[in-house]
């Protein structure tokens, strides 16, 4: 096997195990909004850090945690709803990152690599940076994870029986950051809240409990990676969207298979 | 179970947000093993209220002690569950605790629900809901059962069955219990204290005392009063799960 390939798996595991288990609860608390948002907010960062000589991932987390602060400051003035103001974010950023990186002289940045990904092109670095975050994501889930999904369920209760909420949602929202990041290598910018929401929603079709959800969306996006990848060599189609698309065509054979069995929906 | 042990003593409350009074001048106390009530129309604060003794709301001012290490078994109003979070029974249950699954089973014998603990929570009516919720809150062994609305949503046979369940947790778990109502013709003959809310405490006291209260009576008006009065009387019977009439252990007549 080609030397690119294997990287390219390499990476795309990584992604989709960060991307499960915090995608559940992207989908739980109804966040897809949210995550478009800072995955917009991304180009930004990406212009920053090379303005800044700082490395692109880097740049990118810091700019969604930053954009992450900036909403939730705006939230509690209460003034607009949250969808006006992620609506106001997204694009707000992603047009402050569009001018910004045209400011960079002297290094040539491949504008449709970061909108689109460019999983063949991920160097040694790149897998370093995306398994580092992953493995801080997946551990601080992990330890987080009770906290999470009882604040999911129902904050009140969380909340009187003593979950520490900001602290639990305010890692939640830097770790989402930190996904966004390491995946805009892999599917780009447009295309990484697909890995955050499509596989735990194929998972949903199976899954009895909120742990089995997580762990099912972790071996359904590595299938995505791997049959995206599959097709893209194949049929010399990009990559980034082969992989999506796979992760959609899973979720189309999840809904009719459950139509076949006649399960109620979601029982 | 010892009387003069105050698990929330809250003196001269204040709370307002956007420069709106919501709470003012309240005084409240929850003795431990006491069943207080709370009733009020809608906006009146009842929920900010149990929020704040919970110190889960910033208070403008006023002055909140609550006993060091209160375990708080908590009944949400109303709980929905969004349908792309698959749980079970038994996965709710354990939401902030971890018991076994015979101690989950006993719990659910005890408010006379089916033990299927992997059934999905997502195909139960509105009373097996709150009965699991009472379940879970139960499973905490609490100092404190707080119940936000607990007979919503469930007919009135259905209430006075739940009220008698949550009596009997009272009297087992020997833990105190804040309830908060706007079904105000069945308020429960076992509770300590009505405390009559709009902002401001309109009057306490036990829930015959109160109905008689002519703040009550002004908020209210006699046809609530009437009602009132006549579920404080104590029942010489209880009703099955199904509603069936059935003479009570505690007989009174």
């Amino acid at each position: 096997m080609d030397d690119f390939i294997l990287r390219a798996i390499l990476a795309g595991i990584g992604v989709a195990c960060a991307a499960g288990p915090l995608g559940c609860f992207v989908v739980w608390r109804r966040m897809a909004y949210f995550g478009d948002t800072l995955a917009h907010s991304a180009l930004l960062g990406v212009a920053l850090g090379f303005l800044l000589g700082a490395a692109p991932t880097f740049g990118t987390m810091a700019t969604g945690i930053g954009v992450a602060m900036l909403l939730v400051w705006l939230q509690q003035k209460r003034d607009w709803s949250s969808d006006t103001l992620l609506g106001l974010l997204s694009h707000t950023t992603l047009a402050c990152g569009l001018i910004a990186i045209t400011f960079i002289h002297g290094v040539r940045v491949d504008l449709m690599s970061y909108l689109f990904g460019d999983i063949l092109a991920v160097s040694n670095a790149d897998i370093v940076w995306i398994w580092l975050g992953a493995c801080v994501v997946s551990g601080l889930v992990a330890l987080l994870w009770r906290a999470l999904v009882a604040l999911t369920v129902n904050r009140e209760i969380a909340l009187a029986e003593g979950v520490a909420s900001h602290r639990v949602e305010l890692a939640f929202v830097i770790l989402i950051a930190i996904v966004v990041a390491i995946s805009m290598k892999v599917v780009g910018i447009l295309l990484i809240t697909a890995m955050l929401i499509i596989p735990p929603a194929t998972a949903r079709h199976i899954a009895k409990t909120p742990e089995k959800m997580a762990l099912i969306s972790i071996l359904v996006g590595c299938l995505s990676v791997a049959s995206g990848l599959a097709g893209s060599y194949r049929w010399d189609i990009p990559a980034g969207p082969a992989i999506v698309l796979s992760a959609a065509i899973l979720f189309a054979l999840g809904m009719i298979s459950g139509l076949v069995r006649g399960d109620q929906r979601y029982g | 179970m010892n009387e003069d042990v105050n698990l929330i003593e809250a003196s001269d409350l204040k709370v307002s947000r956007s420069g709106q009074v919501i709470l003012d001048g309240i005084d409240i106390t929850v003795g431990s093993g006491e069943i207080v009530t709370l009733i009020g129309p809608n906006g009146a604060g009842k929920s900010t209220l149990v929020r704040s003794l919970l110190g889960l709301e910033q208070i403008d001012s006023g002055k909140i002690d609550r006993k060091a290490d209160l375990v708080v078994g908590y009944q949400a109003q109303r709980l929905v569950i969004d349908s792309t979070l698959p749980l079970t029974v038994r996965r709710f249950l354990t939401l902030t605790g971890n018991q076994t699954d015979d101690e989950l089973v006993r719990t659910l014998e005890l408010v006379q629900l089916e033990p299927t603990l992997d059934k999905s929570i997502h195909v139960l009516s509105g009373g097996e809901m709150q009965r699991v919720q009472l379940a879970r809150a139960i499973l905490r062994s609490p100092d404190l059962l707080v119940l936000d609305e607990p007979t919503q949503n469930v007919d009135i046979n259905g209430s006075i069955e739940l009220y008698r369940l949550i009596q009997e947790t009272r009297d087992r778990l020997k833990c105190a219990v804040i309830m908060v109502s706007h079904d105000l013709n069945v308020v429960m003959s076992a509770t300590n204290r009505v405390y009559c809310l709009n902002n401001h405490i309109c009057c306490s006291g036990r829930p015959a005392e109160v109905s008689k209260h002519p703040e009550f009576l002004r908020l209210f008006g006699q046809s609530a009063a009437d009602m009132l009065a006549v579920y404080t009387h104590d029942h010489d019977h209880d009703h099955g799960p199904t509603g069936e009439v059935r003479p009570s252990p505690n007989h009174k007549h």
